[in-house]
């Protein structure tokens, strides 16, 4: 059955059925306005319900985030001023507890300088006495005779001798004392030595006592948990996060030129062709759980040297059974890296056994290779060298994966709130729109229904003798208004 | 790299809880020579394929090569047959090995035959891949295809292919399929019926011989 009245003109007949139906929407506009508010009233209503339910929740979260920020931060902050005052303890105890004997050392030296620094003073001539009786000598006038000149010629030797003796003993007691200055040399260099060690020491010190004057601030900071000092904390461990991400980027490099290093020796091993799972061969199983030893041993070596804190356990330990982990996790590394060593040797048999069988298969002849001495084993070097160092750079992932945990904490939820809140937002402008497109869709309504609105307005109007207020859509909004608070 | 993640996700379940793989990925190949006739001069073209064949099946897989002659095939036309061990240098060895059986071939098929059971040597084939427990089995037939016959013989026999794919290699055209094309067509239609009827996996016809690589492609 057909809708159409005139079946020849589909204008007509829907304009004709739009007429029909006009008194019953006119007469359902109030029902429909009230159905279209209550719609708005609960979508908008939920939205904002879900919308501050998720604000709280992302408060709520934030707030965890921070404490355990913080919790990590102060841990970190107390773990270095521990650090720090172990340093001073060191400095103290090493350097400073032998003060006392340093000193000691120092006043004997000063004495001692002292001392020969008195032995070197001028011995001053003896007093010139003679010089009278050569004065008395000179004022005596020879006057020709021969006694007198023979007595001052006497005189003259005389003094010239005694003179040279003098001269002689002059020099000499200076030679004595330039020895005694020259012993003074060591004592000197041993003094600047010293005092540049104390000077050094002191120095240290008051480095220390500075570095640890702002680690106790930053402490006091995290203690406070102020805004400031959480942003600070964040921004910090969003770059620890980007650099551990980028070193076991690294990291897995490494461990993807390990794995295919020893995937296909490993098929001598555990057997090409077997397949464990997805098609995936036994012996790539087998050579990617290696790794995984290895990693894994590599962690419990860097906990065990209490570099990394992953495992509180390990932490708890006694001193000597840490120190046993430490060897045997250390064996064990040892023990895989010779073995990868070995399969890398074997690796290179099989690739030339492999290349030999198809070239012969080609129909080539075997020609045997050129001699080109040690320079052929180089490969063969190269991959047992890397055999045995990756296992052990492969350790040091400890490091970055413990900061990545730990900064990804922060990160991710530093997301999840920021996402938090971003949906919130989304909804509450979903809330909106709701409440304002229901206005729109009422005003449609009226719109379609204008004609019988008209009429009902210009009754109204001649009733009462004042246009009566638009009601529908437009004042159910301004309850609308009211009731959603905005 | 998304090998290594996968073989890393299974790695972790392995160690988790365990993941057996319980369908076998072992491939089985049955080669079927020809060599009856005048088919016998691509005896050289055979070896090619016998070669290509040696250099990508991996330690684990099964591969035999038969030649079809006789009048009523038996195992005495199976050539080389192995199961190559799980250890690659093993498997090299063995390959070597099968290298030098399959060398033989070309002395034993001087002298073409009258007949062309290749009935009986797709029988002698498909019993010999179930025997191997392989995963994927294929029966090369490096032939034209024109099955020749004793009269006593009886190969009406329903085959039983489930599970196996067939492979036409290298068929050449006959004089009388030059004369009558439809001769050509007709005799691999006839071929690929009877196979897929047999419950054949797959049916395939491979001429170009360059690009072998097309024998396994999926």
């Amino acid at each position: 059955m057909s809708w159409m009245l005139f079946p020849d003109n589909t204008a007509l007949s829907a304009l004709v059925l739009f007429l029909i139906a006009l008194p019953f929407l006119y007469a359902a506009r109030m029902p429909v306005h009230e159905a279209l508010m209550g719609l708005a009233r609960a979508v908008a209503g939920s939205f904002r319900l879900a919308a501050r339910w998720l604000s709280r929740s992302a408060d709520a979260l934030r707030a965890r985030n921070k404490t355990v920020l913080l919790a990590h931060a102060r841990e970190e902050a107390g773990a270095a001023i521990e650090r720090e005052f172990e340093r001073v303890m060191q400095l103290v105890t090493r350097d400073l507890s032998g003060y006392p004997a340093l000193q000691r050392k120092l006043l004997d030296e000063i004495t001692r300088v002292e001392e020969d620094y008195q032995r070197c003073n001028e011995v001053p001539p003896p007093p010139p006495n003679w010089t009278k009786a050569v004065e008395t000598i000179a004022k005596i006038k020879d006057g020709g005779d021969g006694l007198v000149v023979k007595i001052l010629e006497d005189i003259a030797n005389s003094v010239d001798d005694i003179y040279g003796k003098i001269v002689t003993e002059y020099r000499r007691s200076y030679e004595e004392r330039h020895k005694i200055l020259k012993g003074f040399m060591p004592f000197w260099r041993s003094l600047q030595q010293t005092l540049t060690r104390v000077d050094r020491n002191i120095n240290g010190l008051s480095d220390s006592a500075a570095r640890i004057d702002a680690l106790m601030e930053k402490y006091r900071e995290i203690q406070a948990g102020s805004e400031r000092m959480e942003q600070t904390l964040t921004s910090s461990a969003a770059t620890q996060f980007v650099i551990a991400a980028t070193v076991m980027l690294v990291a897995l490099g490494g461990a993807f030129v390990n794995f295919w290093l020893i995937a296909r020796p490993m098929s001598a091993m555990v057997g090409g062709g077997e397949y464990i799972a997805g098609g995936l061969e036994a012996s790539h199983i087998a050579a990617l759980v290696i790794i995984l030893v290895e990693a894994t041993m590599g962690l419990f070596l860097m906990e065990a040297l209490g570099i990394t804190h992953l495992f509180p356990r390990v932490q708890n330990m006694p001193e000597r059974l840490r120190r046993r982990l430490l060897w045997v996790s250390f064996t064990i590394l040892l023990i895989l890296a010779g073995v990868e060593v070995a399969l890398a040797v074997m690796r290179e048999q099989i690739i030339a056994a492999d290349m030999a069988f198809k070239q012969g298969l080609g129909g080539a002849a075997t020609t045997p290779p050129a001699e080109i001495g040690w320079v052929a084993s180089i490969p063969v070097a190269g991959q047992m060298i890397l055999g045995f160092i990756l296992p052990f750079a492969l350790a040091f992932v400890a490091i970055p994966l413990e900061y990545f945990i730990f900064s990804g904490r922060t990160v991710l939820g530093a997301l999840f709130v920021s996402l938090l809140r971003g949906m919130a937002f989304a909804l509450r402008i979903g809330a909106n729109i709701a409440k304002h497109l229901v206005v729109i869709v009422a005003k449609l309504y009226d719109a379609v229904v204008f004609l019988p609105v008209l009429i009902e307005h210009w009754v109204r109007g001649r009733g009462t003798g004042a246009p009566r207020a638009a009601g529908g859509a437009v004042g159910k909004r301004a309850v609308f208004d009211r009731e959603q608070g905005s | 790299m998304r090998r290594l993640l996968v073989a890393f996700a299974c790695a972790a379940a392995l160690v988790g809880g365990g993941c057996a793989d319980q369908g076998s990925h072992a491939q089985a190949v049955y080669l079927l020579v020809d060599t009856s006739g005048t088919y016998a001069k691509e005896l050289p073209r055979a070896e090619r394929v016998i070669n290509y064949l040696l250099g990508t099946l991996n330690p684990g897989d099964s591969f035999a090569v038969a030649r079809v002659k006789s009048r009523s095939f038996s195992e005495k036309d199976i050539v080389a047959k192995a199961t190559f061990t799980k250890d690659p240098l093993a498997a090299n060895q063995q390959k070597r090995v099968f290298k030098e059986q399959v060398a033989k071939l070309r002395q034993k098929a001087k002298g073409g035959s009258a007949y062309t059971d290749i009935t009986g040597g797709v029988l002698q084939g498909a019993e010999f891949l179930n025997e191997t427990g392989a995963g994927r089995k294929t029966i090369l037939i490096f032939s034209d295809m024109q099955e020749e016959l004793d009269k006593q013989v009886k190969r009406d026999v329903p085959l039983n292919l489930v599970g196996i794919r067939v492979v036409a290699l290298n068929v050449t055209k006959l004089s009388t399929d030059n004369i009558d094309p439809r001769r050509y067509g007709g005799r691999l239609d006839a071929w690929e019926k009877r196979v897929r009827e047999a419950g054949a996996s797959e049916w395939r016809v491979v001429n170009d011989l360059e690009h072998l690589e097309r024998i396994f492609r999926n």
